[in-house]
């Protein structure tokens, strides 16, 4: 139960892109089709849960016991890109489909703050390595929802008649606006 | 403070040394071994990505040439032969040749040549359009003119004309990826050879329907009369479903079919303002008023024509 409103928490009340407003970049640029939206929210999940797993063994295994709690953001930012790219060479080898699948989009998370801010969110709110995970795998998802209701959205745009003004852009910024009006909807269904 | 300093710096300085060399140890042994050659004959090809090649892209066309290690039937629309020849002297292989093609509109109908009925207010996309009508001027077949093929033109390539409201393409941009054609809903573009010095004749009409609805619709649609299959020498044009096609790989240019043509329906293009006929189609820039003169008179011409060519056809039927 408790993993459940954990789950529901990350993905729909707190949502990493709509309601925290982390990983954006992503959120505008690879939003233009479902397709590869969904195919970058694979690659999120990916590698945030990887990512979790190892901060926070760092964090509680190396920066607590040697009380280097103000080098966490650098070292996480260090850790995560390394990680990205080692499992980016160990994809191409071990599985060439799944690098043809996610191979474009791991460069990408690499500099995501979503991901980042993730792993620092596990340890200010203190959990164990098992929520953390499960918070992470949710974020996740959330952010892949959100990319993909979004790209879904930009797809239907395509096709109607845009006003000159804010064709492209400005109209995408606009229903992302709407969209995470819509969430606030989700405000207060757990408490956490 | 001092230890604390000093720490945090032996603190990065052991981490950042671990994950490089983790990250180096790890690209060994991961080391995936791939033919060098596609990174060369990637860098050779232009890097548009437009996919005219039939592959994803130009690094999917690289790795398919060296897979499989010949050229057959893989070549690159917009690098044309010469970037051919240069992936051809990677591979050790002589590049198959391939005469270079251009994308043609078959539609001459738009705003000047067909007579308004409905005015269309809906979504403009070209796909959307056609299966909502038929068409402004009541033709199902030829161009609706929302510019569908110039959105997906990644070369600059296609314009649509105000005048005419029929897209144009820029013969130095246009590189045949064939991007229009497969997204035009009614066929009307269609890729043809170049042609020698670029000069080329084609049928501007894809309207199926019998002549006089075809010409109802439209002053300058084919009417399926067959003097242009009569009159062509090579056996280049056939006449199928009321609409005439050449067959741009029998057509020696001579333009007997387009001094035939009642309706004004086959362009001949680039070729040397010798008859007025010619330069009446296609140079429509260079003087409008002269050739809309030129225009009316032909057009009373050809319509009584017409009408001999139909009360012939209906005596014979």
């Amino acid at each position: 139960m408790e993993y459940l409103k954990l789950f529901v928490f990350a993905v729909f009340v707190s949502n990493v892109v709509l309601s925290q407003f982390l990983g954006i970049c992503p959120f505008l640029g690879v939003s233009t089709k479902v397709s590869t939206a969904s195919g970058m929210g694979m690659a999120v999940v990916f590698v945030m849960v990887i990512a979790t797993l190892v901060t926070f063994l760092i964090q509680h295994c190396i920066l607590d016991p040697l009380g280097l709690g103000f080098l966490q953001t650098i070292m996480f930012i260090l850790v995560i890109a390394a990680l990205v790219q080692m499992v980016e060479i160990i994809l191409k080898k071990i599985s060439p489909s799944l690098y043809q699948a996610l191979g474009v989009f791991l460069p990408l998370i690499t500099t995501n703050c979503a991901v980042l801010g993730v792993a620092i969110l596990v340890i200010q709110k203190d959990f164990n390595l098992l929520q953390g995970l499960v918070y992470s795998i949710s974020i996740a998802l959330g952010f892949t929802l959100a990319l993909v209701l979004f790209a879904g959205i930009r797809e239907h745009l395509e096709l109607v008649g845009v006003p000159k003004g804010v064709k492209g852009t400005p109209i995408a910024l606009i229903s992302a606006g709407i969209l995470a009006m819509a969430f606030m909807g989700f405000a207060g269904l757990v408490k956490i | 403070m001092g230890t604390i300093i000093i720490c945090a710096i032996v603190a990065m300085a052991v981490a950042g040394l671990v994950l490089s060399l983790v990250l180096y140890i790890v690209a060994q042994k991961f080391k995936v071994v791939e033919d060098p050659r596609i990174d060369q004959v990637a860098e050779v090809l232009p890097g548009a990505n437009c996919g005219g090649c039939g592959f994803a892209g130009c690094r999917a066309l690289a790795e398919a040439i060296v897979k499989a290690g010949d050229l057959e039937g893989k070549a690159c629309p917009v690098g044309g032969a010469a970037v051919m020849a240069k992936v051809g002297g990677i591979m050790g292989l002589a590049a198959e040749e391939s005469e270079p093609m251009i994308a043609v509109v078959r539609c001459n109908g738009g705003k000047c040549n067909t007579h308004k009925k409905v005015e269309y207010d809906g979504v403009l996309d070209c796909a959307s359009a056609n299966q909502n009508f038929s068409s402004e001027g009541g033709c199902s077949f030829g161009c609706l003119g929302l510019g569908t093929c110039v959105s997906v033109c990644k070369f600059d390539a296609l314009h649509i004309n105000p005048e005419t409201q029929l897209p144009e393409v820029d013969e130095d941009k246009c590189v045949a990826c064939r991007a229009c054609v497969k997204t035009c809903p009614r066929k009307v573009i269609e890729l043809r050879k170049k042609g020698k010095g670029n000069r080329r004749v084609f049928v501007s009409c894809i309207n199926k329907e019998k002549g006089a609805v075809a010409k109802k619709n439209c002053d300058v649609a084919c009417i399926g009369c067959g003097k242009c299959e009569k009159e062509c020498p090579f056996g280049a044009i056939t006449i199928e479903n009321n609409l005439s096609y050449i067959d741009f790989n029998k057509c020696k240019s001579c333009r007997k079919c387009v001094a035939v043509c009642p309706t004004g329906a086959i362009h001949a293009v680039n070729f040397p303002p010798a008859k007025p006929k010619v330069e009446k189609v296609m140079q429509e820039n260079t003087d409008v008023s002269a050739s809309i003169e030129n225009v009316e008179q032909k057009q009373t011409e050809k319509k009584k024509e017409m009408i001999a060519t139909e009360i012939q056809n209906t005596k014979s039927e």
